[in-house]
Order: structure tokens, then sequence, then C-alpha cells
């Protein structure tokens, strides 16, 4: 009779243990080194450049429009490129398109899930894309025919194994980016609903994309629960440099309008400022007295503004270059869930868990 | 995906990425950081939220619409 299995099913744990351990080892290795070449790069704070930058002035920002209708919290928004008309999608399932100027509602769809957490506005502006626990997205064209029902056009696009947590239309209504609770980022052809590219690399939710100035190329950046921001090609599907500084879940990451940086909003109720070239994180906007999470960032038309709403239900407003606070608006009643300046700069949307979004100007 | 993988994989992958990153390409700070204020102050005098909008211009001051009543 042959010896039980049991010594070489230790034998077997106890490889394995020692690989894993092997392979942390490695890691942390190749980590130090890591910071140590970034290190070398580190011959001045952004902060100490901009010195002789003139101060900003005071700051009258209010509350310009309230956009009421929605029924529960406001958890996603996007601009229309002809820079008056919104998307919003919330909890209660619904997706409206409003006209900012007016505050007039222009579409209604309700969606089958409730928990709407993304949405977005195709270029063209003719249709809208939305999903949340359904694990989808979908694309609505909008028709101009107010009583035509919305939802008999609608168009399932992609598919995760997990909830849907941002999406984005790339340069054109033909491809749309999304990232899931399922850790992974995905490409997808609009029209046939085939997956064009996968990004793995993160490893828990990813919670948070954006896409590249259209000049600066094909990539983007993601935000997850693992602490980290990768940016990803899109054409090869590699990821290729990664940020691991925040201290928790990264809610929100936007590219600077150069293209060579981004800022991301974490749970750490920190903002911070990434620059790919230097490779390496180059401001913090942090306070005492600010404990609460961002849910997220939006820089202003030239990047010396960063507005960043949160959890604590205000509107911080950083001077980028001398990483100084300019302004705090107040006005939600309660969590800042969704932020973004309006394309050609001269506001900004925020929507809230308090059911309303609002323009500030 | 990164939920149905095992830790091992997961460490695996880690790895696979910090390689290929310890070898990327960096330049120093001081020449990235003054680029991006020359950047900001080019753009500064445009910047809408910054600069102000003059109110017959701006779509936000003033009636959002309404009627008179004669």
């Amino acid at each position: 009779m042959r010896s039980p299995l049991i010594p070489e099913m230790a034998t077997q744990e106890v490889q394995l243990n020692e690989t894993l351990v092997h392979l942390k080892t490695e890691s942390e290795t190749l980590k130090s080194k890591l910071e140590e070449e970034r290190a070398k790069l580190h011959d001045v704070e952004l902060h100490q450049v901009a010195e002789k930058v003139d101060g900003l002035g005071q700051f009258v920002m209010k509350t310009r429009r309230t956009l009421k209708g929605h029924g529960n919290k406001v958890l996603c928004m996007d601009w229309c490129k002809d820079k008056r008309r919104i998307v919003s999608s919330s909890q209660d399932g619904k997706v409206i398109v409003w006209d900012a100027f007016t505050t007039n509602k222009e579409h209604a769809v309700t969606m089958p899930c409730t928990w709407v957490m993304a949405c977005a506005y195709a270029p063209s502006g003719c249709a809208v894309a939305c999903g949340g626990l359904d694990n989808k997205c979908s694309v609505y064209p909008l028709s101009l025919d107010k009583n035509e029902n919305l939802a008999a056009k609608k168009k399932s696009v992609a598919m995760h194994t997990n909830y849907l947590s941002a999406c984005s239309f790339t340069n054109s209504d033909m491809q749309i980016l999304t990232s899931s609770g399922d850790g992974t980022c995905a490409l997808w052809d609009v029209e046939s609903g085939q997956l064009l590219q996968s990004f793995h690399g993160h490893a828990a939710d990813v919670l948070c994309l954006d896409l590249a100035p259209s000049e600066t190329g094909n990539t983007f950046v993601s935000g997850g629960c693992d602490k980290k921001a990768n940016v990803w090609d899109m054409r090869s599907g590699q990821c290729i440099q990664s940020f691991e500084t925040h201290e928790s879940d990264i809610n929100s990451v936007r590219y600077y309008p150069s293209g060579d940086a981004f800022a991301s909003g974490s749970d750490d109720a920190t903002c911070r400022l990434y620059d790919l070239r230097a490779d390496r994180e180059v401001a913090i906007y942090s306070k005492d007295s600010i404990i609460f999470g961002v849910s997220s960032v939006d820089f202003s038309l030239s990047g010396r503004l960063l507005f960043a709403g949160y959890n604590d239900y205000t509107i911080n407003v950083w001077d980028v270059l001398k990483g100084t606070r300019v302004s705090i608006l107040f006005g939600h009643e309660n969590r800042v869930s969704t932020l973004r300046v309006s394309p050609d700069g001269t506001s900004f949307c925020t929507g809230s868990w308090d059911h309303t979004l609002r323009i500030w100007a | 995906m990164a939920r149905d993988m095992s830790d091992k994989e997961i460490l695996k992958m880690e790895l696979e990425q910090l390689k290929k990153e310890v070898s990327t390409t960096r330049t120093p700070l001081l020449a990235n950081c003054a680029e991006t204020v020359t950047f900001v102050e080019e753009l500064l005098p445009n910047d809408p939220l910054i600069k102000g909008v003059p109110d017959d211009k701006n779509p936000y001051k003033g009636d959002k619409g309404g009627c008179i009543i004669t």
C-alpha cells in the first residue's frame, strides 16, 4: 500500500508558501529599487518652482443653478460637448439629460437596475452611456421626439462580471472604455458589442478612469481599491506606469490639461498630482482639518485650479502650483459624489447624495 | 479578473509589472515642474473660472427665462 498522501501534500504546501514568500521578497526588492530610481529625480518640489508665480485673488464662486428631479442619490454626471447639456445618473435607477442653462429636463430613462454608478455623454451629443449594478454598460441614442421611449432603443455594449464603476466614450461614439468592480478595465466597440481590449493589473475593484487629452495619444489612467493609479496603453493593453502613494481607495482620477500629469482623489482625504514624465507624485493637496474622503476631482481650463468634492458635503478649490487651498464651497446637504468642469471651463457641475446637481460659476 | 485570482497569481502579476516599470525612462522634476508652470501661465488669462466672464456673456448670470406679466 502506498504511504498516505499527507506528507506529499505537506511538502506541496511548504513549497507553495516558499514561493509566495519568495515572490513577496522579490516584489519588495523591486519596489525599493523603483523608489530609489524615482527619488534620484526628486531635485525640487512643485510649489518651490511656483514660488515666483502670482498668488490667486479672492474667489467668488456660487451655485448658479440647482437641478432637482432625481429621487435618490446622484452618483455620476457628464457634460455634453455643447457645453450646456448634462447627463446624470442616480441610485433611483434614472438617467436624466438636462439643459444646464434653463434647468429643463430633456430626456429621462429608467434603468432596470438601481445604483446607476456611471454615465457618459457621447462626443456627438446624440447618445448617452450608463450602467452600474447590472454589470453592463448600455448606450441609449437620444431622440428628438420627446414621446419616443428611449429604453426601447437601448443597446447593451459592455459585460463585466461585477458592477460598472465608470465609463467614457473615446474620441468617437464608436468606442467605450469601462472600469469595473471585477478589477478590470475594457475597451468595447459600440456597434457590435465586441471586446476590443481588456486591461488587467489592478488587484481589486477599479473605481474610476480618465482618457488622456486626444493630442497626447492613446493612454488612459485608472484608480482602484488597491490604492493604485495605473496608466495604460490602449492599443497594447499594457500598464505603462503605476503609482501607489495613496493610503486608501482612489475614487477619482483626472488628466491634467497638458496630458503630462494627472490628479487623483482618495478616501485618505487627500488629492495628489502625479507627473508622468518624472514618474512620481509631485504634490499632495491636504489639510489636517480635512478628514473626509475625496469622491471626485477636476481641473480648471488652465490647470491652475483643482476642484475636489468631498464626503463632508463641501468642495475644496486648490491652487495646483502652490499646493494651497484657495476656497471652500458649501451648498450641498450630503456627500458630493461627482464633479466635472464644463468643456469650455466656464462653470463646473457637482452631483450629490442630497439628490441634486449644482452648477457653480 | 482580479477577484478570481489567487494571491500567488496576483503577486506574479505585480512582479511582472514592477520588472517593466523599473526600466522606464524618467526625467528630473525641475524641468517638468518648470514646464507645468509655463503651461499654466500661458493659459491663465483665458481661464473663465479664474478671470471671470463678463455678465453679458455669462449664461448663468441673469434670468434663466421667465414670463413677463403685463
